[in-house]
């Protein structure tokens, strides 16, 4: 019996679109020049449309492990449009894709063989789900390109082939009483693109769900960790001056190395804690008790501070040991929460109550291991 | 493996006495929460519900209400205190580049 819905929010109160730089579309097509995976055109009544390659170069390949980087990802975009795979004609199907060269690239990958037509949309480079969660992968969109494309002119049929992981933002119902086409959903993952076309725009059950692999996991990893870079830059300044605050007000003999080796020493456990939340915490995912993320962050943090202050610095006083118990759980429970945004099955409404208890746990802790920590260094 | 987050904390709600029994529900949902009865939807793993919005988007017949969201901490707490960050760089779920970008078409 569920009775205490609670007047919730609207949902624009969170996650709301405050974003998206500008593009350039210039490392892809400059004018005059073609996209590398442009490989020729095909002519229709409504004029040469660009053929694309569905083999991936090198250059996909590295430009991919940058974007893994969070090197660039806000420009990789490619120009909304028209596309066509293999020889399309009127009757070739007609799928729809963001303009995120990323979704574009596993797209294309799997279409070898084919004859079709891929639209474009603008999603402003950002992926197919997290488009259709802001609306730019939406039923206005869709209606746009199709006129803009004179779709209706150049295909004899009537169907659009959609990721399902776009529905969020399309409105199928309303694409086809604005445009005369059928959407239909396709699988969740490019890889089945080749089973859903050759079943006749039939899936099996599991291509509609989405997974959640080791892999999946790792491969967001380098990303997550990248972003912890500059807090940490900060963190080292400020445990240097804390180290030099400590030699001052003790009246040590000033000795740089010493200074310098104390820093690293203190920093040490810091950047471990942060490789387990950023690395550790979405690896273990499935295998660490409890269903918080930040829970599970706050699990192996405080193992992580046990086994540093029993086998790594068992010669830690006590104040600095309860430090490191108040200040590095908080820190890996506070990474743990935030990568509920890179899972596939977190709820905004589980991630609104998560917070609501573990953010000020978090703030209290860390807060008080900073206090703790620096008695431990002037005691 | 399949991952479970908190229960009971969706606002997902199904008014089967509205359901034409079109299967639309069954089919964009990513995470498997629908099941047929008598061709009547139902809620089969209220749980497993991410609050995507998609059923809720495509039902022609309204009958499903969500409130749609993402579920990124990330995204609330900028949200929270007003900063000025953004669910399109580097982080939240725009990093998901495999899940939620190009692996899904």
């Amino acid at each position: 019996m569920k009775t205490k819905q609670k007047e919730l929010p609207m949902a624009k109160d969170y996650a709301t679109v405050k974003c998206c730089p500008k593009h350039n579309y210039e490392d892809f097509a400059s004018p005059g020049t073609k996209a590398h995976w442009v490989t020729g055109q095909v002519e229709t009544a409504s004029g040469p449309i660009d053929c694309v390659s569905t083999n991936l170069i090198l250059k996909d390949f590295m430009d991919t492990i940058k974007m893994r980087f969070g090197m660039g990802r806000m420009n990789y975009a490619i120009p909304p449009g028209l596309y066509g795979i293999g020889k399309p004609d009127s009757y070739s199907p007609v799928l729809v894709s963001a303009n995120y060269k990323l979704s574009f690239d596993s797209l294309r990958r799997y279409l070898s063989g084919f004859n079709l037509w891929i639209l474009v949309l603008d999603t402003k480079g950002i992926n197919v789900w997290c488009a259709a969660g802001k609306g730019t992968f939406g039923t206005t969109e869709i209606n746009r390109m199709v006129k803009e494309t004179n779709l209706s002119g150049l295909v004899s049929h009537r169907n659009l082939i959609l990721p399902q992981l776009a529905a969020p933002g399309v409105a199928a119902q309303e694409v086809r009483s604005q445009t005369g086409f059928n959407v239909v959903y396709g699988p969740v993952r490019a890889s089945d693109i080749t089973y859903f076309l050759e079943a006749g725009y039939k899936v099996k059950k599991e291509m509609r769900r989405t997974s959640f692999t080791l892999l999946d996991r790792l491969v967001l990893t380098p990303v997550e960790a990248m972003r912890t870079i500059k807090p940490l830059l900060g963190l080292a300044v400020l445990l240097f001056l804390l180290n030099l605050a400590a030699f001052i007000f003790n009246d040590d003999p000033f000795i740089l190395s010493l200074l310098l080796g104390e820093t690293v020493s203190s920093f040490a456990p810091f950047l471990i804690a942060v490789l387990v939340g950023t690395v550790l915490v979405p690896v273990m995912l499935p295998y660490i008790p409890g269903r918080p993320l930040a829970w599970k962050g706050w699990v192996l943090g405080v193992i992580l501070t046990f086994g540093y202050t029993t086998f790594i610095a068992p010669d830690l006083n006590l104040w600095e040991t309860a430090a490191h118990y108040l200040m590095l759980p908080a820190i890996t429970a506070f990474l743990g929460m935030n990568f509920t945004g890179s899972t596939t099955y977190t709820s905004l409404s589980g991630v609104v109550k998560e917070m609501g208890i573990a953010l000020p746990l978090i703030i209290v802790s860390a807060s008080l291991g900073v206090i703790t920590l620096c008695i431990a260094y002037f005691i | 493996m399949k991952f479970k987050y908190l229960s009971d904390v969706v606002t997902l709600k199904l008014d089967q006495g509205k359901c034409n029994g079109c299967g639309m529900c069954l089919t964009v949902c990513p995470q498997g929460v629908f099941s047929m009865n008598n061709k009547v939807s139902a809620i089969a793993d209220r749980d497993a519900c991410l609050e995507c919005g998609a059923c809720a988007k495509n039902c022609p017949q309204k009958a499903l209400s969500v409130r749609a969201g993402v579920g990124c901490a990330y995204a609330v707490l900028m949200d929270k205190f007003n900063l000025k960050g953004s669910c399109c760089d580097d982080t939240c779920e725009c990093s998901l580049d495999d899940i939620k970008d190009a692996g899904n078409t």
